[in-house]
């Protein structure tokens, strides 16, 4: 049995019809095409399938689709709004913080809820706002330095790889 | 060349600090360098394809029936009902992929399907492919499967006991002898008991290590498909692209040449992919047989099933030293749970003692090791491959015997450094830098400051390690290259590197796209780079024992030299000057003698043109072997654990004990890595962070464990991420990488492995903390709060 249903993804409108036991992570996968959300559980666990849904990190891979119905999501596709990427994940790419790449979209999206709001995050409010995304590669280390960068770029109106620059000459 | 071609070269290598910089001492410019990875900005975008992204027209959902017991005959299986549901397209069983497989060709005992019996709770007996995963679950329901419940060993011991030979795992491959033992090694160097009995001090132990599994994030996934022509595809998460293809063919019955494998991106490994797996082959044959595409993508709860995690071990060490320190006598003994099938089995049992021998100058060696079945999901090679379990008992005992000493456990490691040279088993150390690296921490850390001398509760623990940079010898016996790469150089400037190695995580593509870089002078942007696709690329063995970097990095050297050398000659001729003067670099071509001089030199895009011109379509194969004169001893077994060259940690570890709870809060690990030259620090620190981390989860969070009795006996304890628990943000240590850099004349640039040795250490340092926090030896992992409580609570019974 599947139902239609409105919803806005990464900005769109969209009308689509879903199977009714599908959850929202299942719809974006397959139904329209939006695989960077990832499932590595399947049942809230680990935190890959991560997305902003009306701005808030929730897991879609335990979210039955209809109850985003008329709500706005945002995937790790959308995240950039535009041909570059968000200072976020320009920083994450300059610290090395992707290494698999597997739990980036949802750490991503818990990075980018936490920066929404608090544009000068202590370490601890980083490692608080991604306790729900598991990580295996890299041991949080580069994940933390890549927020802790992308708030300074915000902060100072100037790129990643700018404010790294300075910090290598010492500014 | 067009003035805007020209530019645009130009314009990238300006905006490329590796590039147009001035070359480091080292005189490389693109290497020793932070740089992006070619596949970085795809990963943070989402645009990546993983296996389970990828959706073909008409594709099929495939799913696994697998035994509810643990040791059971299958008496029959009836899927008569099943077929007939709606929506199934084909059911498959054991006897349709009857031929047995597995990674090390002298063991092969798998089966993608039971066939005759179960192994283990699991075990895969049928396989479904369906319109849909519900349709395909709908029919595993609808088949009925007849067993016939035998006795089930979840201990080595019980599965070494006469009753249990009685009714093996495995049938015996000789007479008389118990099935359930699938290898056991012996090997002494020196005269052991003669220096034991003449040691000083000697300390002695028993050891256990627990058993943990990889838990990549992303689940193992295959899709097969068949084309009109009949060639089979098959898409993998896989870290061995080259020896799936070659097990799909032998069980398929297929010529080899008629069988693609490709691995798109992979979502984390760590070992836990590099064997064929019962998905891979159901969907092939799936295909096969419908004529339609076929995915399966394994639940959760399957991967800690499917496992081949790290040996639970047993482990008995008896180290015997002088008075001033130096190591006399090591004797080990290991008992290896192997779980239900060999997998990697038979070297994991030679790695357990022949991994062992460095860093330190042992006069004397003896290790017995024997890997047992037991009906649990199959163990096998996990980051670290049999050697951290050894290590963890080893780096104790060291600590034991400099507390017995009254030295430093530091100062003692060094009075046993090595160097370089052999070890006590005939290994070949050409480079080591083990002694920097116990510097490094020992400074980082504070530890002069701190060990012994914290208040009540914390400490601080010193480890050491050794690792492999790749085998010497490849699974399957053959003279032919380990490594390939085939660069195609093309007249805009672009670089094109094929290569074969398994780009999981790591950053091999992005080694070696720093390589060609490096090499061809082209800005890094102008490197394209294909990897893992059997049909296109040269051969490579796969991402395991930490071989990409040395072996994968020395073939694309040796192919950007081939084109190189072409071009400089060409450059030469055109310059007028003799082509060792040319050099190419930062985006030119130009006379290294004068290289601001104008009319010296040239875009490398025409560079590249001159030298088509003259030597046609520029493009070369570089390959690498390893050595085999002089690398390791002539004695059986003497090759397993031969390396071209070895990589060296060193690991302080600061803990905070709470003596009230147990709890264990590891403060800091400072993790020092010889890893030869580091091409990309970046990527270097990522794998001592990530292997550290590892190390660290494994010792106070993880336990592959199966229940005991019955009726559950043999069902995993905890088959999710919730209930096995994986460290998340906020459980995890500071971690301080410090690069050591000892450069191998075996490496390409120096470079050696960083990806597994920097786990080692981890366990040990953390033990021997825990013993300098509270004073308490933590033998047995993990260190939980209950075992680390129980430990405090018998210690203050025996001291009261």
């Amino acid at each position: 049995m599947r139902e239609t249903l409105s919803l806005t993804v990464n900005g769109d409108l969209i009308e689509t019809s879903a199977p009714t036991h599908y959850t929202l992570l299942e719809t974006l996968r397959y139904i329209l095409g939006l695989t960077g959300s990832k499932q590595g559980c399947d049942k809230g666990d680990c935190g890959a399938c991560t997305v902003l849904l009306d701005g808030e990190a929730i897991l879609s891979c335990i979210l039955p689709v209809q109850e985003a119905a008329g709500r706005s999501v945002v995937t790790v596709e959308g995240l950039a709004g535009g041909p570059r990427p968000s200072p976020l994940q320009d920083a994450l790419d300059l610290t090395g913080g992707a290494q698999c790449g597997f739990c980036t979209p949802g750490i991503l999206c818990s990075a980018t809820q936490l920066l929404a709001g608090n544009g000068s995050p202590t370490r601890d409010e980083i490692e608080h706002a991604l306790s729900g995304n598991l990580c295996r590669c890299t041991g949080y280390t580069k994940i933390f330095e890549a927020v802790e960068l992308a708030a300074a770029a915000c902060r100072s109106g100037r790129t990643a790889g700018e404010v790294l620059a300075a910090r290598a000459e010492g500014g | 060349m067009h003035p805007d071609e020209l530019n645009a070269l130009q314009r990238a290598a300006a905006d490329d600090p590796g590039i147009a910089g001035f070359p480091g001492p080292d005189g490389l410019r693109v290497l020793g360098r932070r740089n992006r990875k070619p596949e970085g900005l795809r990963k943070n975008t989402g645009a990546e394809a993983y296996t389970d992204d990828l959706a073909l027209p008409g594709m099929l959902h495939a799913k696994l029936l697998r035994s509810p017991h643990p040791h059971a005959q299958i008496v029959s299986i009836d899927t008569q009902h099943a077929t007939r549901i709606v929506g199934v397209h084909a059911v498959i069983t054991g006897e349709d992929l009857p031929t047995k497989y597995g990674i090390i060709p002298w063991t092969r005992d798998e089966q993608a399907l039971a066939v005759d019996k179960v192994r283990y709770v699991g075990d895969a007996v049928a396989c479904v492919a369906a319109v849909d995963e519900d349709t395909a679950n709908a029919a595993l329901e609808a088949i009925e499967v007849e067993y016939e419940v035998l006795p089930f060993y979840l201990e080595p011991e019980q599965a070494l006991t006469a009753e249990a030979a009685a009714v093996p795992i495995h049938g015996p491959k000789r007479e008389g002898r118990n099935g359930n033992v699938t290898k056991h090694v012996e090997l002494e160097f020196g005269p052991v008991d003669d220096l034991m009995a003449a040691a000083d001090v000697v300390v002695e132990g028993d050891y256990y290590f627990h058993g943990t599994t990889h838990a990549p994030i992303e689940p193992h996934c295959a899709i097969g498909h068949v084309d009109a022509d009949g060639l089979l595809t098959v898409w993998s998460s896989t870290q061995v692209p080259h020896y799936l293809q070659r097990e799909l063919a032998r069980v398929l019955g297929l010529d080899v040449a008629r069988v693609r494998v490709v691995q798109p991106a992979v979502g984390g490994a760590f070992g836990g992919k590099s064997e064929p797996f019962d998905l891979e082959f159901c969907v092939a044959l799936l295909a096969l047989r419908t004529g339609r595409p076929v995915k399966l993508l394994y639940t959760r709860e399957e991967l800690f099933y499917s496992h081949r995690g790290r040996h639970p071990m047993r482990m008995w060490y008896r180290v015997g030293a002088s008075r001033d320190g130096k190591l006399k006598a090591v004797d080990a003994r290991s008992l290896l749970d192997g779980g239900a099938y060999a997998s990697f089995g038979l070297v994991t049992t030679y790695y357990s003692g022949q991994l062992l021998t460095a860093p330190y100058e042992l006069e004397s060696y003896r290790f017995d090791s024997t890997r047992v079945y037991t009906n649990k999901p199959p163990c096998g090679p996990k980051r670290g491959h049999g050697s951290v379990q050894p290590r963890f008992a080893f780096e104790i005992s060291l600590d034991k015997l400099a507390a017995e000493l009254g030295l430093d456990p530091i100062e003692l490691r060094r009075r046993n450094f090595m160097g370089t040279g052999r070890t006590v088993n005939e290994f070949r150390v050409q480079s080591n830098g083990f002694l920097e690296c116990l510097e490094a921490v020992e400074r980082a850390s504070g530890w002069k400051e701190k060990h012994r001398k914290l208040p009540y509760g914390r400490g601080v623990g010193v480890a050491g390690s050794c690792y492999i940079s790749g085998t010497n010898y490849p699974i399957y016996p053959n003279d032919m290259p380990q490594a390939a790469v085939q660069v195609q150089v093309e007249r805009s400037g672009r670089v094109s590197v094929l290569h074969g190695a398994s780009e999981i995580g790591q950053g091999s593509d992005a080694t070696m796209a720093a390589i060609a870089a490096e090499e061809l002078g082209v800005p890094l942007g102008y490197v394209r780079v294909l990897s893992a696709d059997t049909d296109i690329v040269p051969v490579d063995l796969g991402a395991y024992s930490s071989r990409e970097t040395l072996m994968v990095g020395n073939a694309c050297v040796s192919a950007c030299r081939q084109v190189a050398e072409r071009v400089r000659g060409s450059v030469g001729s055109a310059l007028g000057i003799p082509p060792e003067r040319v050099r190419l670099a930062g985006g030119w071509a130009f006379d290294a003698e004068e290289p601001t001089r104008d009319d010296r030199r040239l875009p490398i895009a025409a560079a590249f043109q001159i030298a088509e011109a003259e030597h046609g379509t520029l493009g070369a194969i570089g390959h690498y072997n390893t050595p085999k004169e002089g690398v390791h001893g002539e004695y059986r077994g003497g090759t397993i654990g031969a390396s071209p060259a070895y990589s060296f940690t060193a690991h302080v570890a600061e803990v905070e004990v709470d003596p009230e709870t147990g709890f264990v809060d590891v403060k800091t690990i400072w993790v020092a890595h010889d890893c030869g030259k580091a091409l990309n620090p970046m990527l270097v620190e990522a794998q001592m962070e990530g292997s550290a981390y590892m190390g660290f989860a494994e010792a106070i969070f993880e336990h592959q464990v199966m229940k005991r009795g019955n009726p559950e006996g043999g069902l995993h304890d905890a088959p999710s991420l919730l209930d096995y628990r994986i460290p998340t943000s906020r459980d995890c240590p500071e971690f301080v990488s410090l690069i050591v850099e000892s450069a191998d004349p075996e490496g390409p640039y120096g470079a050696k492995e960083a990806g597994e040795g920097p786990l080692h250490p981890s366990l040990p340092a953390i033990a021997n903390a825990i013993w300098d926090a509270v004073g308490v030896r933590m033998d047995a992992l993990p260190f939980t709060p209950d075992r680390v409580w129980r430990a405090l609570r018998d210690h203050s019974a025996r001291s009261a």
